[in-house]
């Protein structure tokens, strides 16, 4: 029987299978006789576009980075963008009072971006300070001392505190939180950083969680085993053994923890009272960099200084971002190589 | 017994009574995040369960948002997250496939690609609404109307195909993701069988492959419907309204979503007590159903390992 | 590997390219595509009152479509500019410098129609004790120089102001007629709507916004504003507003690029007529006068 050609070579099919067989190159795919096959047609269509539809997420990526990029460029070369808010206007204090203002809509318009930075940075340090331990004793807790009946209870819960959409957590803040914790302390400002921080870190504990229970479990069983062998008890495993070997593990779920309080938007929108203030009291109204674009994007006239700030300003969220998905994968790949060599 | 060991050992009674320590501070952490958890689903519950009923659901917001039902913002939600899932799913699954089936091993262009799929899964939301307003409306929508209807405004604003394409970049890591586990779940022995008897690779995929893989494929589907329905910063922009009159039945209509009405009726609603327990009732709505998808993955995931672990 | 490296990049280079290219202006509203539409976008202050007119003017015209949407009318503006709507509901006068970018890029004179008008209301919690303030304590208070209600005549406790976002008109407005042009504090707060605003006074006891009149609550009551020290404050009542003895009173803009047309010019002379006025008062603002 002669099907398709593939048989048509028979000394390299057996080969071929041989050495499948023997799990040294299990991938039957790479045969050059399924390349070298004539095939039908609908073969070959179907590998073009399956190897086409493989590039969109890298064109995709690229894609964005240009189109935002290319908004946001007129704020280095435009002459007429660059008086009202080029890089000086961004970033340097400026002669009139308040020295740093982002006021966009006045006369002349002040587009200073340092109260923007100072309050994403107060409210995700404030959302991963409470975050980060939370959720790594959390994960502690659930791999190495939780009884199974326990376990059950609190990985459906966290899933479940993943599934809430974020416009939902800036809703229960700004309708509950903040009453409590202005009850609680007493504070001038209703809506602040830490309100905004607090309902952030419910945003950022699933995934701080996830990736620091991925790496508790992959920490291989002799490395637990060999400890109780020689007498530590459960705790010392956990803390002595486990802890370290996971690092990398736990450096990356923070670092990914952190890349996504930067970028959250409706949480902040909707709990931190928006406003522009320069200080480091975490009792203070914040705004975010998110939050800005988010709030005046529809207003924004296209083509307008305005309109290629805000551009800028999702430029310099998306590199942030890419930078710190780029170093939390590659502190992954580093765990995964120590444990696995280890092992 | 454990007194008299203590007695004779006192460091094993301190080392026991730091263990104790230890796990009960880590037990407190997780009581204290589930309690969040149960806090906020509470508090909505109790809150928006009173407002649910039949005519909520199928009746259109009248008098100002403070009576009548959410069903546009429903029918919206819902439309945009099936031109979603026709985009999103063979683009995800064609990826996975290429990532798995097609390229040779060790091939830098996989490692790319994952690269690109782990990178595009950190973007934040309001950068993809930046990039669906910058590049779909912008450019690809102004480009249609310049070329289709001579500079007439038909593509060139926010509509439900922009805002469609915008989630589908969003979730398109959660299908390649799912997809990929799906395919790499499946024996190679069965592939090997298809391939001694003769069959072509795309034969392969298609007859024995992705018929094993569609449980998988559909829970990473799942997942991303379920985060399509509930982001709100990618269509703010791109074709969310606050009050439309029709529902969206062409491509180039604006749609109503609830998430986009929560925000919307939190800060913009006409009278914010009496629009309370409509948008406590709104909450609940949007939570119940995400929460369903969500668990509708889990239950199919669960039941694809078990029959898989029962298989092998 | 390679080939496909520079198939990906020749890609993304061509559609870089084609981007560079693109004109951002010539376009023209065409109502969103559907026959019989008419877009209103703008003013959160309005958005109420065009949703009422929207309701009522499609009940008694099956035919056709009107769809509203808020934003501030700063996005009503901007939408006008872009061409993205028909008709830019304003709860402030558009600039010179906007009018002129609506010639430029439509090549079309702005056409401005008062519809209805407002008293721009200052809220504070029922529990306040404070009744009145003159526009200058209200100027110092939303830029800071007076901090505690003390200050003016109420109990001790620090002011937390709240105000609107810089795309809002009633933030324009009252940047304009209160603060005569100054910035605000920074320390105000921005929220996104004026239904925010009211559920934040509601909440705090020390709070002070400002909104439309159609957003009155229990809970929330309104000051008196005086002119002068002295003299006694004014509430936002019809006559107060329509003599102009209340100083926060204001009209309520349609805009459009160009004369209205078609569809939009028979909503706007309904608007503007008998049934489109006395909707006003149902939403809680003042109709125009009659002349």
């Amino acid at each position: 029987m002669r099907a398709g050609g593939v048989l048509s070579d028979a000394p390299e099919v057996t080969s071929e299978a041989a050495r499948a067989t023997t799990g040294a190159d299990a991938r039957v795919t790479t045969s050059p006789l399924v390349r070298k096959s004539g095939g039908a047609v609908s073969d070959r269509i179907a590998a073009y576009l399956i190897r086409g539809c493989a590039c969109l997420a890298i064109v995709s990526l690229v894609l964005i980075f240009v189109f935002i990029g290319k908004e946001a460029l007129p704020v280095f070369t435009s002459g007429e963008v660059r008086q009202e808010a080029g890089m000086t206007r961004l970033f340097l204090p400026a002669a009139e009072k308040p020295a740093f203002a982002w006021q966009p809509v006045s006369e002349p318009p002040r587009y200073s971006l340092l109260p923007l930075l100072l309050g994403t940075l107060k409210v995700t340090l404030i959302a991963v300070v409470v975050a980060i331990p939370l959720a790594v004793a959390a994960a502690l807790f659930t791999s190495e001392f939780a009884p199974p009946w326990l376990r059950e209870i609190i990985k459906p819960a966290i899933e479940l505190l993943a599934g809430i959409p974020s416009v939902v957590i800036g809703f229960f803040c700004l309708m509950v939180v903040a009453g409590w914790l202005q009850q609680a302390f007493g504070w001038t400002f209703r809506l602040n950083a830490v309100t905004a921080g607090s309902g952030l870190s419910l945003a950022v504990i699933p995934i701080v969680y996830t990736m620091a229970e991925d790496a508790f479990t992959a920490v291989p069983r002799a490395f637990r085993e060999g400890s109780l062998a020689m007498g530590a008890s459960r705790w010392q495993t956990a803390w002595r053994i486990v802890l370290p070997a996971s690092s990398a593990g736990l450096l990356a779920a923070c670092v990914l923890g952190f890349g996504r309080a930067i970028g959250e938007t409706m949480i902040v929108l909707m709990a931190s009272g928006n406003a522009a203030v320069l200080s480091l009291s975490p009792a203070d109204s914040v705004r975010t960099f998110s939050a800005t674009i988010a709030a005046e994007l529809g207003e924004v006239v296209v083509g307008s200084s305005h309109y290629h700030v805000l551009f800028f300003i999702g430029a310099f969220l998306f590199v942030l971002t890419f930078l710190t998905n780029l170093a939390g994968h590659w502190w992954i790949g580093r765990l995964q190589r120590r444990l696995q060599g280890a092992s | 017994m454990t007194m008299y060991m203590a007695i004779r050992n006192p460091q094993s009674a301190v080392r026991n009574a730091a263990g104790w320590f230890f796990g009960t501070l880590t037990g407190i952490a997780s009581l204290i995040v589930v309690t969040m958890v149960v806090i906020i689903l509470g508090n909505i519950v109790v809150n928006g369960a009173g407002r649910i009923s039949w005519q909520f659901l199928t009746r259109t917001p009248e008098m100002g948002m403070t009576e009548g039902g959410i069903f546009p913002a429903i029918f919206g939600t819902f439309s945009l997250v099936v031109l979603m899932t026709l985009v999103v799913v063979p683009m995800g699954v064609a990826t996975a496939l290429y990532m798995h089936e097609y390229a040779p091993k060790r091939s830098r262009l996989v490692k790319v690609v994952r690269l690109a799929i782990q990178n595009l899964a950190g973007v934040p939301a309001i950068v993809f609404g930046l990039f669906g307003l910058g590049f779909f409306i912008q450019f690809i929508g102004r480009g249609m109307d310049q070329g289709l209807y001579g500079g007439d405004l038909h593509y060139g604003q926010p509509a439900i195909i922009w805002a469609a394409l915008t989630m589908a970049l969003l979730t398109l890591p959660t299908v390649v993701v799912a997809s990929e586990e799906a395919l790499r779940a499946i024996p190679q022995s069965y592939r090997e069988a298809a391939y001694a008897m003769g069959a072509t690779r795309w034969q392969v995929i298609r007859r024995v492959v992705l018929p094993q893989a569609v449980g998988g494929i559909l829970t990473g589907a799942i997942l991303a419907v379920s985060r399509g329905a509930g982001e709100v910063a990618p269509v703010m922009f791109t074709g969310a309204a606050y009050f439309l009159p029709y529902l969206p039945t062409r491509l180039n209509d604006q749609f109503m979503e609830l998430g986009y009405h929560v925000y919307v009726m939190t800060t913009q609603s006409p009278n914010v007590e009496e629009t309370k327990p409509i948008l406590y009732a709104t909450v609940l709505v949007l939570l119940l159903l995400t929460f369903s998808l969500n668990f509708t993955a889990i239950m199919i995931r669960a039941r694809i390992r078990s029959r898989l672990r029962a298989g092998r | 590997m390679a080939r496909t490296a520079v198939t990906i990049l020749a890609a993304c280079g061509l559609v870089a390219l084609a981007g560079c290219g693109q004109p951002t202006s010539g376009t023209r509203p065409s109502g969103g595509g559907r026959a019989r539409t008419v877009t209103i976008k703008g003013s959160d202050t309005m958005v109420i009152l065009c949703q009422r007119w929207a309701e009522i003017y499609m009940h008694h015209n099956p035919g056709v479509t009107v769809q509203v949407t808020g934003g501030g009318s700063g996005t009503g503006i901007a939408a006008l500019i872009n061409g993205g709507t028909d008709i830019c509901a304003a709860s402030r006068p558009m600039k010179d410098k906007e009018k002129e970018q609506i010639k430029a890029r439509h090549g079309k004179d702005t056409t401005e129609i008062p519809v209805a008008l407002d008293g721009l209301t200052v809220y504070v919690n029922d529990a306040n004790g404070v009744e009145q303030l003159t526009r200058l304590e209200l100027a110092a208070i939303y830029q800071c120089r007076i901090t505690d209600w003390k200050d003016v005549g109420g109990a001790p406790g620090r002011i937390v102001c709240y105000g609107r976002e810089n795309s809002s008109g009633t933030y324009q407005y009252f940047k304009e007629h209160v603060l005569q042009n100054k910035d605000f504090a920074t320390e105000v707060q921005s929220l996104p709507g004026t239904a925010a605003i009211i559920n934040a006074v509601l909440k705090d006891k020390s709070a002070i916004g400002y909104g439309g009149k159609g957003y009155e609550t229990k809970g929330v009551k309104e000051l008196r504003v005086s002119t002068k020290a002295g003299e006694p404050g004014t509430l936002p009542s019809l006559d107060n507003v329509l003599t102009g003895a209340y100083p926060l009173s204001r009209k309520l803009f349609f805009y459009t690029a160009g004369e209205p047309a078609g569809e939009a010019k028979a909503f706007i002379e309904w608007v503007l007529g008998e049934e489109g006025q006395k909707v006003c008062e149902q939403v809680g603002y003042y109709p125009m006068p009659r002349k």
